[in-house]
């Protein structure tokens, strides 16, 4: 394309242009800039001093945090809690909705719906509110234990540790149960009709059909959705354990992004908290990279 | 119609069960909260209280909505809810109209630059730094710019426009409108469905960040949301502290009310919006979603 030609064409889109403009500048701004902010892991980042009048220290800040025994403190409850977020909240989605799709009564089905959907709509700050409710002394959950005669004294729930992880799991479990099954619902919308049809005819009852055919029929999505929240662990947030930890549950609450809020905001050691986000942006990519390699090699579906 | 085998009936049974557990233990928490909320405050101390309140009362919401920051928390969350849904709904939608446009001269480059940020970003520390930098800290528009536009938004809406014919487009050319009359009168009309999808997650996004207020505004009580002064008066020290406060001020008043009652009126405060909102949206949003999970 000659300038001429070139020159034609920008001033015809002039206003496609313009449309663009802004947001490419606030892109830079916003989203890239931030990135540039990388450097200050390799400097010992003084307040006050442009980035580039910084002194470098290579990689003393990741050092520093290998050999600092809360890291691995909060590297240990990440990945738990993370695996536990896998293990007992990937399935039930699943399940939920092969379930919800062999209810024929459809204004039934939709009320169900309709109420599984909505704690996703409420803030983790609503959720903690109601979680200290339920599982206060006074809650219903000690009301039952006690009704039931499990226990004699209410338990303190918010306060112990060795219960904080199933805190955390079951509540998330709690408020994104109902939003997860839409897209295995639409998945089952696409199934062929005339697999049921010739299922029906070889005399299969409704439990036989949805085993033999619904959940063959959405395991690609099961698949894709499993190999993606792999790539995810580490990305496991910090919300939720912010919210409902406590004084006495704070060992096992920290993941790595309390940690670097801790650290670097909190202590104010910014070059620290910077390595400590480069780190786990780094575990994230290449777990990523893995996930998407290992989705493309199983089932042939690429993500990125 | 066929008969229903024993074993089919069995399971029936079972599943509708099971959905009606589910309805309950998720019902059941929002229920018991309100009811609390509604309750006489020294009667829920008594304990008992389960999804009906026991000594009818609007006390304990009276006395939330009479603390000096709460009336500004509900009108900054309501002013950065719309102002941000507003802002956020449109950059979106001509982000990915431009996008879009399979002749846009930088269509590729600009896409890939979007992409790009779902999977790298700063992280927290470069983030606060910038915003800091930008002299964005106890500034109101740190709650619309940082989180402007969300790349994965952007594949949504763009997706739902690849839906529409190009003829609308080129007839409307011909007439003599520009690019941006074009995106303005005839695509965003169009994109009506999935523009109120995004528009309920943007807002409900708003709506319920605390985050922002937290690291951003925190020292600027004119500042601060909803959801951070219910975050706040959760830790029970600090609603102690406030309480504290109050009666320093007025030492009859907060006798009406325990910290525990007021924490409940607070989340329904906090929750009640989105109860509203939700069942109107919820056709759009579950159709919104689907093309949003086949697409990405």
């Amino acid at each position: 394309m000659n300038s001429s030609k070139l020159y034609k064409k920008l001033w015809r889109q002039r206003y496609l242009i313009l449309m663009i403009f802004p947001f490419i500048i606030w892109l830079i701004v916003f989203r890239y800039v931030p990135l540039w902010g990388w450097i200050m892991a390799f400097q010992d980042y003084k307040p006050g001093k442009p980035i580039w009048n910084q002194e470098w220290v290579g990689f003393k800040w990741f050092v520093e945090m290998f050999q600092d025994p809360d890291f691995y403190k909060a590297m240990r409850n990440t990945l738990i809690m993370s695996f536990m977020g896998l293990v007992f909240g990937f399935p039930l989605p699943i399940i939920l909705a092969l379930l919800l799709n062999e209810i024929k009564n459809i204004s039934f089905k939709r009320t169900v719906q309709t109420i599984s959907y909505l704690p996703h709509f409420v803030s983790w700050v609503v959720v903690a509110s109601l979680v200290n409710e339920i599982l206060s002394p006074s809650g219903v959950i000690n009301q039952i234990l006690q009704k039931i005669h499990l226990i004699n004294y209410p338990i303190m729930f918010m306060a112990e540790p060795r219960y904080f992880w199933w805190i955390v799991t079951f509540s998330d479990i709690w408020k994104e149960l109902g939003w997860n099954t839409i897209i295995y619902l639409a998945a089952i919308t696409s199934i062929n009709p005339e697999l049921y049809e010739a299922a029906t005819v070889d005399g299969a009852g409704r439990f036989r059909k949805m085993i033999s055919i619904t959940l063959p029929g959405i395991m690609p999505t099961v698949i894709v959705l499993l190999i993606l929240s792999i790539g995810n662990i580490i990305n496991i947030g910090f919300e939720k354990q912010f919210l409902l930890r406590t004084a006495a549950t704070r060992d096992v609450a920290d993941v790595i992004d309390l940690y670097i809020l801790t650290y670097g905001i909190g202590t104010g050691r910014y070059s620290f908290g910077t390595a400590a986000g480069v780190f786990k942006s780094v575990v994230s990519l290449v777990l990523l990279v893995f996930a998407n390699w290992f989705s493309k090699k199983t089932t042939g579906y690429r993500m990125v | 119609m066929k008969r229903k085998t024993t074993g089919d009936l069995v399971f029936e049974v079972f599943n509708y069960l099971l959905m009606m557990i589910l309805t309950v233990v998720t019902l059941y928490p929002f229920l018991h909260v309100l009811a609390v909320s509604l309750n006489d405050p020294y009667d829920t101390v008594k304990g008992g209280i389960t999804i009906f309140p026991r000594k009818f009362t609007l006390v304990n919401y009276i006395e939330t909505l009479n603390y000096p920051q709460i009336p500004w928390a509900v009108l900054i969350t309501v002013l950065r809810t719309v102002i941000g849904t507003f802002a956020g709904v449109l950059s979106t939608a001509m982000v990915a109209y431009v996008i879009n446009r399979k002749d846009f001269i930088a269509r590729k480059p600009v896409a890939m630059m979007f992409i790009i940020t779902m999977y790298v970003g700063g992280g927290l520390i470069p983030d606060y730094m910038l915003i800091r930098g930008l002299g964005l800290m106890n500034n109101f528009l740190v709650y619309i710019l940082p989180g402007l536009i969300s790349p994965f938004n952007v594949i949504v809406i763009k997706s739902y426009m690849e839906g529409i014919p190009p003829d609308l487009e080129e007839s409307a050319m011909i007439d003599g409108a520009n690019d941006f009359l074009i995106f303005w009168k005839i695509i965003l009309p169009l994109c009506a469905p999935v523009v109120a999808t995004i528009s309920l997650f943007i807002a409900v996004g708003h709506w319920n960040s605390w985050f922002d207020t937290y690291l951003y505004c925190s020292n600027e009580p004119r500042l601060t949301t909803l959801q951070y002064e219910l975050q706040k008066i959760l830790s029970n020290a600090a609603a102690s502290s406030q309480i504290d406060y109050y009666s320093n001020l007025d030492p009859n008043r907060t006798m009406k009310v325990t910290p525990h009652s007021l924490r409940m009126a607070m989340t329904i405060i906090v929750t009640l919006p989105i109860l509203f909102v939700y069942p109107f949206v919820q056709k759009y949003f579950i159709h919104g979603m689907t093309i949003g999970a086949i697409k990405s």
